[in-house]
């Protein structure tokens, strides 16, 4: 059996692509589209595929990451359905790839102009936990009116004495949209601000694209005397020895040893490489 | 000299109509004359049901005249109270017309000092100078300092009607009716009543009252103003 | 003094039935003014309508701005009309689960239209919060409790402070005391003349209790039907009623 190239059928792809091209042009806005059935359940990237499917030619080198990892389930079969369905390049070294899906992380390394990151966002509404009903949250993303997302800052500051929204922390995207940037660490939320590499997110539940195109500007809402920080660890990178990357806590044996690493195993594995040359 | 026209009534009748009782039609008051002047204390006498309340009433607008005009001087210019808006006759009885009625409608929660420095706060006077102004008020009709934070809700009837009387004329009003405010009071406080009274009445108000006892009306009445009922239509 | 609001001729109908019919009334500013009339008179139709929450069939609400500006309601446009309830008006709903956000505290739940109003600090918000429970008598300890733990009044209360914290010139209230118990009724009362008082505001409140408007508005309007049928001085119309349904109304009241 053959498939069409990335595996969608053109005309699909040519909406798609019209929806991204709307998305740049509107940063932050969610474009709506219609999302096709893919071979995978919702919740596990069909997206961030559909948005890779749209984008991807024959030269394109592809990594895909979950969590920030290479190896973990989700980002190995994307990958091999990919390899399989347009057989193109792939690679774990984010320096290599021209095209980055990703899953809740954006990679240590930083970006360049000739790459696009592709988000996969299970919900792309920051206000739905707020406000229930679509129409209205509409109305409230058309009108900038946005006092209730401090709502929820709030609370968490109530609750728990400092911002504890950890993840898919919300941002205002060129001072207009609030913009779900999908549940990444807010640790990773700087890298949105003025990245170099054009960034695309997609919903295949909701059926919402969006972007923040290279060079936007990214705010992290906060309050004046709870200002937006990342998170800090007291620990160092147990492989590599980074101090400056996001730390994953790993349990590694029955009696409850902890051990501190990074994320992103590309990023770990080429500091222990250039440690040992 | 003669002293300023305050309040004149012209051919002013008052007839209800009770439309749940077969429109039955009762007519209190029928082409009603009256003049009223700066300092003077006009006494409405006759026996009950010859209308004396409602012809209050009606001169505060609480009740609305059948016919005829209710001519007040307000703010130098003259205005019929049975043609102005209600926006008028609200500014006519914050700052001319008063009214005491022979009870006091209890506001619930507010204590007895601020419901008689109200009056006070809505001419624009801060509040501690209200509650000032109320103090000596109520300390001169010999209301026990005690009750002065309460509500009067569960007051007597005398204390009642002094926290009334000292909330109705705490601010001078050129204009004031009286609807027995005296009606529980004992020989003490009834004196302190009518010493206010003249008090108002030196300082150029003319007064309009319904007084039953007539120890007061003879020391407080310049003129009677006799009234008869009307026989039901 | 000028008016603050301006109604004209205000219908608003469903298809072939009416809801309010050719009313007209100004409210001033530091007035506040009640529509009574039993259920189905019109009354909360009228209120939307004028709140700009319904469109009129026809006729026309005039509002006149901070900046002294009149606007006319009908026309706005959604941005503009938002921007009035959030910055100038306030609404308080019947039952205050409709008005308050129950998911989150009662400190944010005050301090929402604030944020809406792009204040940032977390501690002025919360002082404000604060002094604003007090205010309407909550303990201020609680201002971290979820709302869904609260009484019915306590509720209702908490609505008002979530309203009147941004001082807004112009409140719109549909029987804020109805489902109340009698006494719970006394003290929100009091404390809405209170704040009346102090704040300066402009009210139409809609009331079936005629008790309800004596105590709070110097005017009152009297609806049957979708019609006024009596406007006036609310002392007036309930010791000289004129019209039947004014008098049925009025001797309609229990009293003890």
């Amino acid at each position: 059996m053959t498939y069409n190239f990335a595996f969608l059928d053109e005309d699909t792809k040519r909406m798609l692509r019209r929806s991204l091209l709307k998305a740049v042009a509107i940063p932050g806005y969610q474009v709506p589209f219609g999302s096709r059935e893919m071979p995978l359940p919702y919740g596990w990237g069909t997206g961030g595929i559909q948005v890779t499917a749209a984008l991807l030619g024959p030269d394109d080198v592809l990594k895909v990451i979950d969590q920030g990892a290479d190896d973990t389930t989700n980002a190995v079969n994307i990958r091999r359905f990919f390899a399989r369905v347009a057989g193109v390049a792939t690679t774990e070294r984010t320096v290599d790839a021209t095209l980055i899906q990703t899953r809740h992380r954006i990679p240590e390394t930083s970006l360049r102009e000739d790459q696009i990151l592709v988000f996969q966002v299970p919900e792309p509404e920051p206000l739905r936990t707020l406000e229930p009903r679509e129409a209205e949250t509409r109305t409230l993303h058309a009108l900038a009116d946005y006092g209730l997302m401090h709502v929820k800052l709030y609370e968490d500051i109530a609750q728990y004495g400092h911002i504890a929204t950890s993840y898919d922390y919300p941002v205002r995207v060129d001072g207009r949209f609030l913009t779900s940037p999908s549940p990444i660490p807010k640790f990773d939320n700087p890298k949105l601000h003025q990245s170099p590499a054009l960034m695309l997110f997609g919903a295949g539940r909701e059926k919402r694209l969006y972007a923040i195109p290279p060079y936007t500007e990214v705010e992290s809402l906060a309050f004046d005397d709870h200002p937006f920080e990342i998170q800090q660890w007291e620990h160092q990178c147990e492989l590599c020895g980074s101090g400056e990357s996001y730390l994953d806590e790993v349990i590694v044996d029955d009696r409850g040893t902890r051990m501190f690493v990074c994320s992103d195993t590309d990023f770990c594995g080429q500091r222990r490489a250039e440690a040992q040359a | 000299m003669t002293a300023a026209l305050m309040l004149e009534l012209r051919d002013l009748s008052k007839s209800f109509e009770l439309h749940h009782q077969h429109g039955a039609r009762l007519n209190v008051l029928r082409g009603l004359d009256l003049r009223l002047h700066a300092g003077e204390c006009v006494v409405l006498s006759g026996a009950s049901g010859a209308g004396k309340s409602t012809l209050l009433r009606v001169i505060y607008a609480n009740y609305r005249p059948s016919f005829g005009a209710v001519h007040v001087r307000h703010d130098g210019r003259w205005l019929d109270l049975a043609k102005a808006s209600p926006h008028e006759v609200l500014d006519v009885r914050r700052r001319t017309l008063g009214y005491v009625s022979q009870f006091l409608r209890v506001i619930p929660r507010v204590p007895a000092v601020d419901i008689v420095a109200e009056p006070v706060l809505q001419t624009g006077a801060s509040p501690q100078l209200a509650r000032q102004r109320a103090s000596e008020m109520l300390h001169r009709l010999n209301v026990p300092e005690r009750l002065w934070s309460l509500p009067p809700g569960t007051f007597s009837g005398g204390e009642q009607q002094r926290v009334n009387i000292a909330r109705g004329l705490i601010v001078p009003r050129p204009i004031l009716l009286l609807d027995e405010p005296t009606a529980s009071l004992d020989a003490n406080n009834r004196a302190v009543v009518a010493e206010l009274l003249t008090e108002a009445r030196a300082a150029g108000s003319a007064v309009l009252g319904i007084f039953h006892d007539e120890d007061m009306r003879d020391q407080i009445a310049t003129r009677l103003f006799p009234m008869q009922a009307l026989e039901a239509a | 003094m000028s008016a603050l609001l301006k109604v004209r001729n205000l219908s608003r109908h469903y298809g072939t039935r009416i809801g309010c019919e050719d009313v007209s009334f100004d409210l001033h500013p530091g007035e506040l003014l009640c529509i009574v009339g039993e259920s189905g008179s019109g009354k909360s139709t009228l209120l939307n309508t004028v709140a700009a929450q319904l469109a009129p069939t026809s006729g026309s609400v005039s509002y006149r701005q901070r900046d002294g500006q009149w606007l006319s309601v009908n026309a706005l446009s959604e941005a503009d009309r938002r921007r009035l309830a959030r910055e100038e008006w306030g609404f308080v709903t019947q039952n205050p689960r409709d008005g308050l956000r129950l998911n989150v505290s009662a400190g944010a739940n005050v301090a929402e239209r604030l944020m809406a109003l792009g204040m940032r600090n977390y501690s002025q918000l919360r002082g404000i919060a604060r002094s604003w429970l007090e205010r309407v008598e909550i303990d201020p300890e609680r201002i971290d409790d979820a709302p869904t733990g609260f009484s019915g009044g306590m509720q209702q209360r908490l609505q008002i402070a979530r309203t009147l914290v941004t001082q807004p010139r112009l409140v719109f209230m549909d029987e804020p005391t109805a489902g109340l118990d009698v006494s719970v009724q006394a003290r929100i009362l009091d404390l809405l003349r209170r704040l009346v008082n102090e704040l300066g505001l402009a009210a139409v409140m809609v009331t079936h209790d005629l008790a309800v408007a004596r105590l709070l508005a110097a005017r009152t309007i009297v609806m049957q039907g979708g019609r006024v049928v009596e406007t006036g001085l609310t002392d007036q119309i309930l010791d000289d009623p004129q019209h039947p349904y004014t008098q049925l109304l009025v001797s309609s009241v229990l009293t003890t």
